[in-house]
């Protein structure tokens, strides 16, 4: 059996005298979409960052495309993973084509130019993002979804097996989000590893194939997310009552938040355990358990 | 695309220096038309002959031209310099004494001055200028380091600690300065007396290398505009690259203030000019900003030697460029880091 994109083993990573990440563990295989959620505060961007070694680590071990990260240059890591960031700083006027070739950095070398394949790369991740017509924009002037786009962009001519997404669908409007997930869908399709992290807990379930629950630096709950998504991980990782149903138009899972947990019960166990609407059991799926439209 | 924009703008500010260049030789207590300056200059190719008088030949070969040269290589080195500091910054405002480089140097060339300490061939107060620089620049690295990672908001406030501390080093050694002071103020101001050959290839020997050494990084300088971690994660190892970027521009800056003193405002407002001109891009900027900087020296130095009494040039480059600079604070949207 190959590697897979993404390997994470007991990853720790400590920052400012706290221990941010405790023993993370982590699988991502070309194909998959993996959604990173949980509370603020989690460690989902540390872990994000840490696998691109831009955060140090205590211990564990991260292995990209089936290299230690450890040892890969910024070169090297940069070929095999492209992340993109949550706060785009797009502050000088460039324009977008030539914001996009600076993902093109790590295939070209130092003393030469731009090929045709550099060229062919950047188009065709302008085209693939839906920026090929502010090609010669400059970044300043575009909105805040179209930026958020220029940026996927750039990353797709890195032309990497893995991709990071840092909150992609934040301060983007409802057709936006949508947009870009179903993009990152075809991405996974194309037999890239996605790794995203996102906090809204109905587009994670819809979109990724799996999720990993983030809370005080450690795993609370992996898998599918059926398997990851019930009231009892939530009320353990969030603090909140929440009840989890299947939505009629997607056929994803659909989490709705009833109240804060000490707020609805002095005892928080029994606050989720309260048989409100009969059983808080998941309903099966009807088809594979993830809608792609 | 580029290659054409790069060339059409380099060329034209090549034309524009050498038209500047040309003029500025003719300046001075003895007028001399443009035209016979180009004809003497010429003249000094083989196969040409002028008909220029003797007296005009020897002003402008052994008097004028090394001047003007020392304005035009001092000028490159500081835009060049200055360009890097920039993007190195993220911030249009800094400039190529950001981490210390020009306090340094005073400190270096007062200190010899004051002391009247000499070195054979006069080379005691470059030297010192060079090695004060360096050690400026230095100190502030090591100080902002820790860990083995350079933070910029840190490196800059280290940078304006130490000008401080330097500055008041240059101002107690001038109240005890005696006799110097006259030498040591006019140094301070950027002095273009006593301009040679020899001062001019000592600053092109340390600055164009390394300014050719810098064309290859122009593209990890526009990637470093995106900030450090998205930086980082195009490919460019970004701890390593700045250290090289800091520590060459330091040099290139040491080399230009060593010899001709400190002149304020060439390493922020030309490159700061040419990105409103020709945009963020460092494999135009750079280029273009070394050449524009060459000729805003050169026409600067004509100017303060228009006068009656000749001017130090750094007064020149602080009176015109500060209003442009305002000017343009008011006119255009500066970009913030």
């Amino acid at each position: 059996m190959t590697d897979p994109a993404l390997r994470v083993d007991s990853l720790v990573v400590d920052r400012g005298g706290r221990r941010v990440l405790d023993g993370v563990s982590v699988r991502a295989r070309g194909g998959d979409v993996v959604g990173l959620v949980g509370p603020n505060g989690a460690g989902k961007t540390t872990l994000l960052r840490a696998c691109t070694g831009a955060v140090g680590t205590e211990s564990g071990e991260v292995r990209l495309a089936g290299a230690d990260a450890a040892t890969l240059s910024a070169r090297e890591t940069a070929r095999r993973v492209a992340s993109v960031p949550q706060e785009p700083s797009l502050d000088f006027e460039f324009p977008v084509r030539e914001a996009v070739a600076m993902g093109r950095t790590a295939h070209v070398s130092r003393f030469g130019r731009r090929g045709p394949e550099d060229h062919t790369a950047v188009d065709r991740a302008m085209e693939r993002a839906s920026v090929f017509d502010l090609a010669d924009r400059s970044v300043t002037a575009i909105s805040g979804g179209e930026r958020a786009r220029v940026l996927l962009a750039r990353a797709l001519a890195q032309d990497t097996p893995l991709l990071f997404l840092d909150e992609p669908t934040a301060n983007l409007d409802v057709n936006h989000q949508v947009r870009t997930l179903s993009l990152v869908r075809e991405l996974a399709a194309d037999g890239r590893a996605v790794v995203a992290s996102i906090h809204d807990l109905d587009l994670a379930a819809r979109f990724c194939d799996s999720l990993v629950l983030l809370a005080d630096g450690r795993v609370r709950a992996a898998g599918t997310p059926e398997a990851v998504l019930t009231p009892k991980a939530l009320a353990d990782a969030f603090c909140v009552d929440a009840r989890v149903s299947r939505d009629p138009a997607t056929d994803s899972l659909r989490v709705t938040v009833l109240g804060d947990r000490d707020s609805t019960g002095a005892d928080g166990e029994r606050a989720v355990e309260r048989p409100s609407s009969g059983d808080d059991t998941v309903p099966a799926p009807r088809t594979d358990g993830r809608g792609t439209d | 695309m580029y290659v054409v924009r790069t060339g059409g703008w380099l060329v034209g500010l090549a034309a524009l220096l050498a038209a500047v260049a040309t003029v500025s030789a003719g300046v001075g207590p003895v007028a001399i038309p443009p035209r016979e300056v180009l004809s003497v200059v010429l003249s000094a190719l083989p196969g040409l002959s002028t008909d220029a008088p003797g007296a005009h030949q020897t002003i402008i070969l052994r008097v004028r031209l090394p001047r003007v040269a020392l304005a035009a290589v001092v000028g490159f080195a500081l835009a060049a310099a200055g360009t890097v500091m920039q993007g190195f910054f993220r911030n249009p405002m800094a400039d190529p004494s950001i981490v210390g480089v020009s306090s340094g140097a005073a400190v270096g060339a007062v200190a010899v001055i004051v002391t009247g300490v000499s070195l054979p061939f006069g080379l005691g107060l470059p030297a010192a200028a060079f090695a004060g620089a360096l050690c400026a620049a230095f100190g502030v690295y090591v100080i902002a380091s820790e860990g083995g990672r350079t933070p910029v908001a840190t490196l800059l406030l280290a940078g304006v600690a130490v000008q401080t501390l330097l500055g008041a080093v240059v101002s107690f050694a001038l109240v005890h300065a005696g006799r110097g002071i006259r030498e040591a103020v006019f140094w301070l101001m950027g002095h273009r007396h006593g301009s040679t050959w020899g001062k001019v290839h000592l600053v092109a020997a340390v600055a164009v290398p390394l300014i050719l050494l810098l064309l290859p990084f122009t593209r990890d300088l526009n990637a470093l505009l995106l900030g450090e971690a998205d930086a980082q994660s195009v490919g460019v190892d970004v701890e390593r690259t700045r250290k090289l970027l800091l520590a060459v521009a330091s040099v290139i800056t040491a080399a230009a203030v060593a010899v001709a003193g400190v002149i304020g405002f060439v390493g922020l407002i030309v490159p700061h000019v040419m990105r409103l001109l020709v945009g963020p891009d460092h494999r135009i900027l750079l280029p273009t900003s070394a050449l524009a900087g060459a000729a805003f020296l050169v026409a600067a130095d004509a100017v303060a030697r228009a006068g009656a009494a000749e001017l130090p040039v750094g007064i020149v480059t602080a009176a015109v460029g500060a209003p442009f600079f305002l000017y343009l604070l008011r006119n255009r949207e500066v970009p913030t880091a």
